[in-house]
Order: structure tokens, then C-alpha cells, then sequence
């Protein structure tokens, strides 16, 4: 039984939000009723084909999903043919994709968000973060065989794939940082400048700390995409067949999209059921990392209060 | 100077240490790499592509019908890799703004908040997906399926790629938008009701129509993440640049081809080489086009375009 007052804010709310019984028949309830299904199965849509997509993937997969596949190299026979090499490759890349990208792209969002003034600079640098957001992946693999394979001579190493990828990844880790900086709130600031600390050392013991767990999620979400881009690396001429793991930065690489396309690209379709275990492997990968950011951020925003 | 700032904080009234200096250039260096970025696409993209145009002139790109620089005859007509493009990127639009658009009515106008909350990073996983592996999806799962319902198609085509690309670039199209509807001042709204408009035609007549310049912003950065993605296209596409608006055939499109020469061992240097930087210059252009559009449609609405 609801309160008399409730019923009243009920009915009130429906009569303003069109109660179609006053003023109008049947039939544009059921339009709208129609147009709101259509709307529903809209969005429904590529739901369902991503579950499919997942679903396809694991059912291809499932023969090829054992741990010899985790542990053996590529091979010439499908069925022998492991994600050794990708795996290691991947992991290279991504450590070395992060020490590049995060100084420079925490950086970056610290001097935006707590340093610069308005100026033409400061408009420049912004113009550029946001023109490089939408710059197609490919274009970063043009200019990293051009500046970091062939100027710097770094070859088709780990190292030349890294930068490629911290250079596209480095607008996305400055726009979640300075997300997180931003909510920290200025009294805090003006807390620690009260307390007779510089800049720097409200920034560091202060600002930095609170806002840690927005910017680690941002690090992480981004690395999660990185995770998964081909194009570049493909341009700068990562190799497709390899058969060891790395053992250095300036060593030649794969990666585990890299190997999917391969495996993807071939005719005979024993190589399919490969693509589609590591394309779970990935996706795993991809979805774990998430999982972490989900968890960082719900685990060490909690114990903030102002 | 101090005052003349925005956002003006005690701190800026505090002697400035030279430590302090020091890390304010540093920072201000971090903040400087996205402009060397810039700067280094551009230079490398205009060395390259002045040296590919040394050689071919820009008749022979511009008028020429076939593009085969790495046959033995060689014609460097950009056509047939631009028309590979459009074909999959209009199959992709066609999928995604219908997809998208009804998705930012649903979220904004139907969806309770606790559901809206739950779909929209659902949506989001969409976009995370890495693109090698919807060109997967596209080559092993959705060919077959169209090839049962459409004679004549391919193994490699411009329309199930097309469409694959359509609904991953949906979370795009669907997110702007959303926010353009929910910019549409509640007073618009109201006033609709209090005409007596239904909630539809309020949505057509009303809500649409005002958030139009946000809608179509997001549309131009779906069409051009969509010109710009690489891996669905290079796997189920085929790689046979032909000038053609039959959706069923291999085609190839630019990012496609630079893939694909990527992938070869053409020497550094040579013509064959130049012209994948002929055709990222030609890429890039037009991305960087249709993000400035959508940018400036943006702002527009940002700046309160639409009282």
C-alpha cells in the first residue's frame, strides 16, 4: 500500500510527462510503444553480435585451446604451432610501451592542468592533442618506420614498436590524466600551499596521491587498446614469423595480433582454428586488464572522503 | 601578469624557486612531444610523398583508373583504392548510424538511469574490441552467412567487412549523440509537451532536429574512423584494387594497400615504397578533414549553438 503523497507525485509526474488518456487516443501510445521497440532492438543489435562474435571465437577455438599452444613457437604445421613468440612479444611491448608513454603523458596533463596559462602554446599543444586522437592508427606506423626504424635506426626492434605505440596511446593517457587531476578540488591545493609547500611538493604529496587511481585506470585502459592495434605495428615491419622470444629491446618481435592476422591471412583453414584460439587468448588478455581497471578504481576511490 | 589568468590560484603570488622552473620546462617538454608528433607525421608524410610525385605526376594519380604500382606495367590511379574505401565505409555509415542513433534515443529518452548506467560500457567494449579480430569475425562468421543469402557474393567483399566495421564504430555514433539530445535544453521539451506533442513528436519534431549539428558531428567522425580502420578491411576485403561500386567483389581499400606493401619486402627508397605515403598522405588529409568538421560542429553546440 503506497502513501497517499506518493500516488499524487505519481499520477503528477505521469499527467506532465503526456498521461495520453486526457488528450490523446490509443493509437500514439502505440507508435510510441512500436518506436521505442525499434529503438531497443537498435541497441540490442550489435549487442547480439558481439556476443556472437565471443561466442564464435571460443567455439572455433576450442580445439586448439591447451597449454602447448600457450607454450610451443609458430610452426609450419597448424597443430604444433604455438603463441610463445607472440605472447613474450606482446609483453615486451607493453612494458616498454608503458615506460615510454606514462612519464610523457602524465607529464603532459599535469603541466596542462596545473602549470600552463592561457596561451598560444597552451592552444597548440590542446589543438594537437585533440587533432592526434583522430589520426587513423596506420598513419602512427608511417611515422614510426620513417622516424624510429629508418632515421633513429632502431631497426624492426621492440623498441621502435614501443615508441610507435606510446606516441598513439599518448593522447588518450593525457586526456584520462587530466580527467583525474581535475577531480581533485582546489582546496586541497590551497591546503598544502597554506602549509608552506611549493607547487611541486602540493602536486607530489598531495594532488598526485588523490588522483592516482584515475589516472592508473586510464594507464591501464589504454594499454588494454594497445594491446590489440596491428596496423602500426605491421607498418613499422614487425615480422610475422618468429621463432624465439626477444632477449632484447633492439630484438625483432611479434606480437599476438600480429600472429592472428597470419594465421587469419592464410588459405588452408586448419591456421583458423589458431587465429581463433589466440584471438581468445587476446580477448582474455584484454578483458582481464579491464577487469583491473574496474577494480583499482572501485578498490582505492573508496576509501576517499572530502 | 598574475590576474590576467582564468583560473587564478595563490600559488601563482609565491616566489617561483628555480627547482620549481626546472620542473615546469620539463612538463612544458612532455606537453611538447604531441606537437613533435604532429610535426613529424606531417614532415614524413610530405618528404615521402614530395619524392613519390618527382616520379608520377599528379595527372597520372588523379586521372589514372587502375592502380597497380607493383605490377610490371605501372599505373598509380588513386581511384580504384578510394572507391575500395568509400564502398566499405558507406556499407559501415548505412550500419551505423540507423544502429547508433536509435541506441542515443533509447538511452536518453527511454532508458531508466540504472539501465542506461549498465548499457553504456557494454556499448563501450564494442570500440575496445581489437580490429584484427572483427576482420576474423568478418571473413569466418559473417561472409558465410551472407553468401548464403546473397548469390554471387565473394569470398573476399567490400559489404561484410562494411558492415562489421558499421557496428563497431556504432558505440561512436551513439555516444555523441547521446550527448547532443541530452544538450537539448529541457525547456524545448517541456514546451513540446505543453503543445500537446506526443513523446514522438517531440523526438522527430523537437529533439532531433536541435540536436542536429551534434548529430552530424558525430556522424563525420564515424565516417572517418571508419575511412581510417585498417585490419577489418585488410582481412576480408581482399586486396584487388578495382573501380567499382559492386559491393560484392574483393576490392581493396587505401589502408588496406599499405598493409599489404608492409607486409611484402619492397626495398626502402624505391617508387613502390613512396607510395604507401602517398597514399597515408591522401588518408590522412581526409581524415584530418572530416575530425576538423566534426570538431568545429562540437564546439558549436558547446558554445551553446543551440539557443
Amino acid at each position: 500500500m503506497s502513501s497517499p503523497a506518493q500516488t499524487a507525485s505519481a499520477a503528477g509526474q505521469r499527467t506532465f510527462f503526456g498521461n495520453r488518456s486526457l488528450t490523446q487516443g490509443g493509437p500514439r501510445l502505440t507508435g510510441e510503444h512500436a518506436f521505442q521497440a525499434v529503438c531497443l532492438a537498435a541497441l540490442g543489435l550489435p549487442l547480439l553480435v558481439l556476443l556472437v562474435l565471443f561466442a564464435d571465437a571460443f567455439r572455433d577455438a576450442l580445439p586448439r585451446l591447451t597449454w602447448d599452444f600457450l607454450t610451443s613457437y609458430p610452426s609450419r604445421r597448424p597443430e604444433a604451432a604455438g603463441i610463445l613468440a607472440a605472447l613474450a612479444g606482446s609483453a615486451y611491448l607493453m612494458v616498454l610501451t608503458a615506460v615510454i608513454a606514462i612519464p610523457l603523458g602524465v607529464g603532459a596533463a599535469i603541466y596542462l592542468e596545473e602549470y600552463a596559462r592561457p596561451s598560444r602554446l597552451t592552444a597548440l599543444i590542446e589543438v594537437n592533442i585533440s587533432n592526434l586522437a583522430g589520426v587513423p592508427s596506420i598513419i602512427y606506423g608511417l611515422l614510426g618506420l620513417e622516424l624510429f626504424v629508418r632515421a633513429m635506426q632502431l631497426g624492426r626492434s621492440l623498441l621502435a614498436g614501443a615508441a610507435t605505440l606510446a606516441l598513439l596511446l599518448l593522447p588518450m593517457v593525457i586526456m584520462a590524466s587530466r580527467e583525474a587531476l581535475r577531480t581533485v578540488p582546489h582546496s586541497l591545493r590551497e591546503a598544502s600551499y597554506a602549509l608552506g609547500a611549493d607547487r611541486w611538493q602540493g602536486l607530489r604529496r598531495v594532488v598526485l596521491p588523490m588522483c592516482m587511481p584515475g589516472i592508473l585506470t586510464g594507464i591501464i585502459l589504454s594499454l588494454a587498446r594497445a594491446i590489440g592495434e596491428t596496423a602500426p605495428l605491421i607498418t613499422i615491419g614487425a615480422l610475422t614469423y618468429v621463432a624465439f622470444a626477444p632477449n632484447s629491446i633492439y630484438s625483432a618481435f611479434t606480437a599476438l595480433p600480429i600472429q592472428i592476422f597470419n594465421w587469419v591471412s592464410r588459405p588452408q583453414t586448419d591456421f583458423h582454428v589458431n587465429a581463433a584460439a589466440g584471438i581468445v587468448v587476446l580477448l582474455g588478455l584484454m578483458l582481464a586488464l579491464n577487469g583491473v581497471a574496474i577494480w583499482l578504481r572501485n578498490r582505492l576511490q573508496k576509501r576517499i572522503y572530502w | 601578469m598574475p590576474g590576467s589568468k582564468a583560473k587564478s590560484h595563490p600559488e601563482l603570488e609565491q616566489p617561483r624557486a628555480f627547482k620549481e622552473r626546472i620542473i615546469g620546462w620539463v612538463l612544458l617538454l612532455c606537453g611538447l612531444v604531441s606537437v613533435v608528433t604532429t610535426a613529424g607525421i606531417v614532415a614524413v608524410l610530405l618528404t615521402e610523398t614530395w619524392g613519390f610525385f618527382r616520379e608520377v605526376s599528379l595527372e597520372q594519380f588523379l586521372a589514372d583508373t587502375q592502380w597497380t604500382p607493383l605490377f610490371a606495367e605501372k599505373h598509380f590511379g588513386i581511384w580504384p583504392l578510394m572507391a575500395g574505401t568509400m564502398l566499405t565505409t558507406a556499407t559501415a555509415v548505412v550500419v551505423a548510424v540507423p544502429l547508433g542513433l536509435l541506441s542515443a534515443i533509447y538511452l536518453s529518452e527511454f532508458a531508466a538511469d540504472r539501465v542506461r548506467r549498465l548499457l553504456k560500457p557494454v556499448l563501450e567494449i564494442l570500440a575496445g574490441v581489437p580490429t584484427v579480430v572483427y576482420g576474423y569475425f568478418a571473413l569466418t562468421f559473417v561472409t558465410p552467412l551472407l553468401q548464403a543469402l546473397i548469390p554471387g557474393l565473394a569470398g573476399f567483399n567490400a559489404l561484410s567487412p562494411g558492415i562489421v566495421m558499421g557496428v563497431m564504430i556504432v558505440p561512436v555514433i551513439a555516444s555523441l549523440s547521446e550527448d547532443a539530445v541530452f544538450a537539448v535544453p529541457a525547456s524545448l521539451r517541456e514546451g513540446s509537451y505543453a503543445l500537446g506533442a506526443g513523446k514522438l513528436a517531440t523526438i522527430f519534431r523537437v529533439i532531433l532536429p536541435s540536436a542536429f549539428s551534434g548529430i552530424a558531428a558525430s556522424v563525420i567522425l564515424g565516417l572517418s574512423r571508419a575511412i581510417g580502420e585498417t585490419m577489418i578491411v585488410a582481412i576480408a576485403a581482399g586486396q584487388q584494387p578495382r573501380l567499382t561500386l559492386d559491393p560484392r567483389v574483393p576490392i581493396e581499400t587505401m589502408t588496406a594497400y599499405i598493409v599489404q606493401v608492409s607486409l611484402g619486402d619492397t626495398p626502402t627508397g624505391t617508387l613502390e615504397y613512396r607510395t604507401i605515403f602517398a597514399v597515408g598522405m591522401t588518408l590522412f588529409l581526409m581524415t584530418f578533414c572530416l575530425n576538423l568538421v566534426s570538431h568545429r560542429l562540437r564546439q558549436h553546440i558547446l558554445r551553446g549553438g543551440l539557443q
